[in-house]
């Protein structure tokens, strides 16, 4: 049974962080370049600490499967950054900031590691600022800032709708400095397929090189995943297609404990699925939400009308109906629920009817006569308002409305987006303490990757906060505490027989994935893991559907491992073979989640059994026997995983009903 | 649910494809057909069913290079009858989508083809050298935790926007694979331009733009001669007016590098 000791400072819950950093273990300058740091990923977690490393003086390895890191799936997120800033003057704090993350991840987060996360938030705007991030200014040349769900203050900085975009550069761009002065050693295109554990300690990585096929060892001091989150295990969602759970299921079966893997985040504005073929969803940014209004038809016999042929009073904007004092920036779980009730009844807009509006007429009006006042425009034509309306909104939300014209051939200027919820993110990952040490000593897991700061639910604009925060601000001063107390120099050789263990393991794994030469392709059997994930532990789970669900996976697993058709060779690149090493990690890692769902007997966040309900149809959360993390040991191939349990002990917040009404 | 288009019949189209084994192996056009496609299929999903197919035989699939599939990460990096992410301005190749095409099509998909961008496997081309440039450069030296408070340092928004216009760039190369010179100065002068926009980009202007141009010449990148092919095939649209800035930029920096009184300090201290 693995030992989780969150290791959760002693005091008052604001002075934690202050005073964990002056008692932890320091490494001296001139021992710091003794130790080496293996860093896989080079997202936001991963390039902000690795390049945070290297200037402490650490010798960095930096991992990636890209062929650049660049190219890491941080790079998406659009809306924005949260940082308790208060710039706006409108009441905001560290302690609201945390606050808001913990109701907003309905009371399953660490108050500890929550509010860490709220008092560095304001470091990382600094750092990124310097670092040259082109962040939205006002006139004065001040920061400006926008709404996001789930808060009643403006503390969202950004970019255009490209912030992931321009902090990953930041972030990239440090990095690329240590890469060019030798202090961070890039490797691209090597996939991490094992954790070598030396002694009870993870000591080395073995990769895979994708252009080669040839297999690596690197050993390590400590080694640090920032690999990301695993929602490509539902086949759809708005992941890259690239993004997988590789890197942290093989430290799950080298010990590390895996936490709520079943807190998976459902985004209630995408783009709906259009066929079979479909590879991708896209996310439509929730800063849509500061303008756009959500609503479908009152009735039923009006879903299949033109949206400008529904008259006002004939629609329902359910949102702003159901949850007046948050309105159309109700948190993503509630949203999406709430989208998802309204299509249930069957008013759902769209050929499926499996989609809603996203509206910005209002908006276009709006802006359109305040444009036209601060003119000095009078007597103005309706055309010409709603010209100055488009423009307005163009400006701010210009390259969401060209994404959503290149996939649905419609302009969202002229009539609504249709929009639906789809996987996003997820809550879950690899378990860590305070120090983002996992139970493997020596194994640091950041960002997305593990599970520590968003509870069951992650409000919008905290994903980039999380990851810079880890990356820059938290790893860098706990690392030491770890390598303080490894003897400099003490690195086990990469000949060791562990390290020969693990590599064989990877080559056995490979070697059998070859030798199936099956009917069908691995894509087939990802559609398949998808279907079956989405609809058993997708928006709504029961006790039913998670146990079939279960012996569905399992199914589909034999099936896999006797029927994929991997063609080509190993020893060069091989595309097919880097998806089903990776679609065969996602089919065990969809048994665990479903596993998870079914213990978890209370609906909370993204996690809603049907079973656990108020009336309303809101999450009914028992604190009593589920205020815990779940933490999932591996118990051998196809033996049922132990679960572990962290109590989560809520010091200075009362864990009540979560309303946004 | 299937968007409303202007054409919903589906189309079946003839694929001529570059198809090379490896970097060392010679690579020849390979035909596919691909039949009966929703025209609300990406270009890339197209592939994808195509590959399926493929594979299912046992036969090797098309290499290409994907990820976001959303047109932000710069992974995807085809050319398409001859144009770097295919027909339509603005966009990339995952944003292509087959209603692009009609029935009947040929089709030639070919990988980048420039020096420095060495071709690995069939539609997959080595773009390193981007990273060689930005690591040589591209970047505000700052440790982490040193920075000042954000709105210490005002920045007018019209240059903070012209900095975003330049920082958009994906790295995708298509500047490079639309360039007959094969040509890396939009690249270069995007990075040169958002950075040297910036108040805080400052301190390291002339370094910057010396060793970042120093780079790209050295990796065998050739030069601009103002044909504007680049932003005419850039994802981003970014303006061919920043490599006019970073010309200007560059001059005066060698000469500022040129005549600058230089500092005999040499460290060390009590």
């Amino acid at each position: 049974m693995a030992i989780l000791d969150s290791k959760i400072p002693s005091g008052p819950l604001a002075d934690k962080w202050r005073k964990h950093k002056i008692d932890i273990k320091l490494v001296n300058p001139a021992n710091k370049r003794k130790y080496h740091v293996v860093v896989v990923g080079a997202g936001l977690a991963g390039a902000s600490a690795a390049a945070s490393l290297a200037d402490l003086g650490y010798q960095v390895t930096c991992i990636v499967f890209h062929d650049s890191p660049r190219r890491a799936h941080s790079i998406a997120a659009q809306g924005g950054i949260n940082a308790a800033k208060n710039y706006q003057n409108d009441g905001d704090s560290v302690y609201r900031l945390f606050y808001d993350t913990i109701k907003g991840g309905d009371y399953r987060a660490r108050e500890a590691n929550v509010h860490r996360l709220a008092e560095v938030s304001v470091n990382i705007i600094d750092q990124c600022a310097a670092l040259g991030v082109p962040f939205a200014r006002e006139y004065g040349g001040l920061l400006a800032n926008r709404s996001f769900g789930g808060a009643q203050v403006s503390r969202t900085f950004y970019a255009r709708g490209q912030t992931g975009q321009q902090l990953l550069l930041g972030a990239y761009s440090s990095l690329s400095r240590c890469v060019g002065q030798g202090t961070v050693k890039l490797v691209t295109q090597h996939e991490m397929s094992d954790l070598v554990v030396v002694d009870g300690q993870a000591k080395g990585v073995i990769t895979r090189d994708l252009v080669t096929g040839k297999l690596h060892r690197f050993a390590a001091d400590a080694v640090i995943l920032g690999t990301g989150g695993y929602g490509n295990v539902f086949n759809l969602s708005t992941y890259a297609r690239g993004s997988n759970v590789t890197a942290s299921w093989r430290a799950y079966k080298r010990g590390a404990c895996f936490a709520n893997p079943c807190f998976t985040q459902i985004h209630p504005t995408c783009i709906p699925v259009s066929g079979d073929y479909q590879s991708k969803l896209t996310l439509m940014s929730e800063s849509l939400r500061n303008d756009g209004r959500i609503w479908v038809p009152k009735n039923k016999a009006d879903v299949k009308k033109a949206p400008a042929d529904i008259p006002e009073a004939d629609r329902d904007y359910f949102l702003e109906r159901i949850y007046p004092s948050f309105g159309n920036l109700a948190p993503r779980d509630v949203a999406s629920r709430a989208a998802k009730r309204m299509c249930d009844e069957g008013r759902g807009v769209g050929e499926t009817g499996l989609g809603v509006y996203l509206d910005f007429a209002e908006a276009i009006q709006r802006y359109g006569k305040q444009a036209a006042a601060r003119a000095n425009l009078h007597d103005v034509s309706a055309a010409k308002i709603l010209e100055l309306g488009e423009a307005a909104v163009a400006e701010r939300y210009g390259n969401l409305f060209d994404i959503y014209k290149e996939i649905t051939d419609e302009s969202a200027y002229k009539q609504p987006m249709r929009i639906y919820p789809a996987v996003h993110y997820t809550m879950g990952g690899l378990w860590v303490d305070y120090n983002l040490m996992s139970n493997v000593p020596g194994l640091f897991v950041l960002g997305e990757a593990n599970f520590s700061d968003h509870g069951a639910n992650r409000l919008g604009a905290s994903a980039l906060m999380q990851g810079l925060a880890d990356g820059f601000f938290v790893v860098p001063y706990t690392i030491g505490d770890y390598l303080a107390s490894q003897k400099p120099g003490s690195r086990p050789s990469a000949d060791r027989a562990e390290f020969a263990a693990a590599e064989a393991n990877v080559d056995g794994l490979v070697k059998k994935l070859m030798a199936i030469k099956g009917k069908e392709p691995v894509a087939y059997y990802h559609k398949k893991l998808g279907k079956i994930m989405w609809n058993q532990c997708g928006m709504a789970r029961t006790k039913e559907g998670l146990t079939q669900g279960i012996a569905e996976i399992q199914a589909l697993k034999k099936e896999f491992w006797s029927n994929v058709n991997v063609p080509g060779s190993a020893e060069n690149m091989n595309q097919a073979l880097e998806k089903a090493l990776r679609v065969a990690d996602f089919i065990e890692l969809g048994e665990l989640m479903c596993r998870d769902a079914l213990t978890r007997e209370e609906s909370c966040g993204g996690h809603f059994r049907e079973e656990y309900q108020h009336p309303d149809g809101e999450c009914l959360r028992d604190d009593v026997n589920f205020a815990h993390v779940a933490a999932w040991e591996f118990q051998g191939e196809d033996q049922v995983p132990l679960r572990n349990i962290e109590p989560l002990n809520y010091e200075t917040v009362k864990m009540s009903v979560r309303s946004y009404k | 649910m299937v968007a409303h288009t202007t054409s919903t019949k589906n189309l079946s189209v003839t694929l001529r494809v570059w198809r090379q084994p490896a970097a060392d192996q010679p690579g020849r056009f390979v035909e596919y057909a691909a039949r009966d496609l929703n025209p609300n299929m990406s270009f890339l999903e197209m592939l994808d069913v195509v590959n399926d197919a493929l594979e299912a035989k046992g036969e090797d699939p098309i290499a290409f290079a994907h990820d976001c599939r959303e047109g932000i990460c710069g992974t995807c990096s085809l050319v398409i009858n001859g144009k770097p992410h295919g027909p339509h301005k603005g966009i990339a190749s995952c944003q292509t989508y087959m209603r692009s095409f009609a029935d009947g099509d040929v089709i030639v998909v070919e990988p980048y083809r420039a020096k420095p961008f060495p071709v690995i496997k069939d539609l997959i081309s080595d773009r390193s050298a981007f990273d060689a440039i930005q690591q040589a450069g591209g970047f505000i030296t700052v440790r982490s935790g040193s920075a000042c408070d954000a709105n210490a340092i005002p920045v007018p928004k019209d240059e903070a926007d012209l900095a975003m216009d330049a920082a958009q760039c994906i790295g995708c190369g298509a500047c490079v694979a639309a360039c007959k010179n094969a040509s890396a100065m939009l690249f270069v002068s995007a990075k040169v331009g958002h950075l040297g926009l910036l108040p805080q980009g400052q301190a390291e202007r002339d370094s910057r733009v010396l060793a970042m141009v120093s780079k790209m010449d050295e990796l065998g990148f050739g030069n601009c001669t103002n044909q504007y092919e680049c932003s005419a095939a850039c994802p981003k649209l970014i303006s061919h007016d920043f490599i006019a800035r970073m010309n200007r930029d560059y001059i005066s920096a060698s000469f500022r590098q040129a005549f600058k009184p230089k500092s005999n300090a040499s460290g060390g201290g009590a």
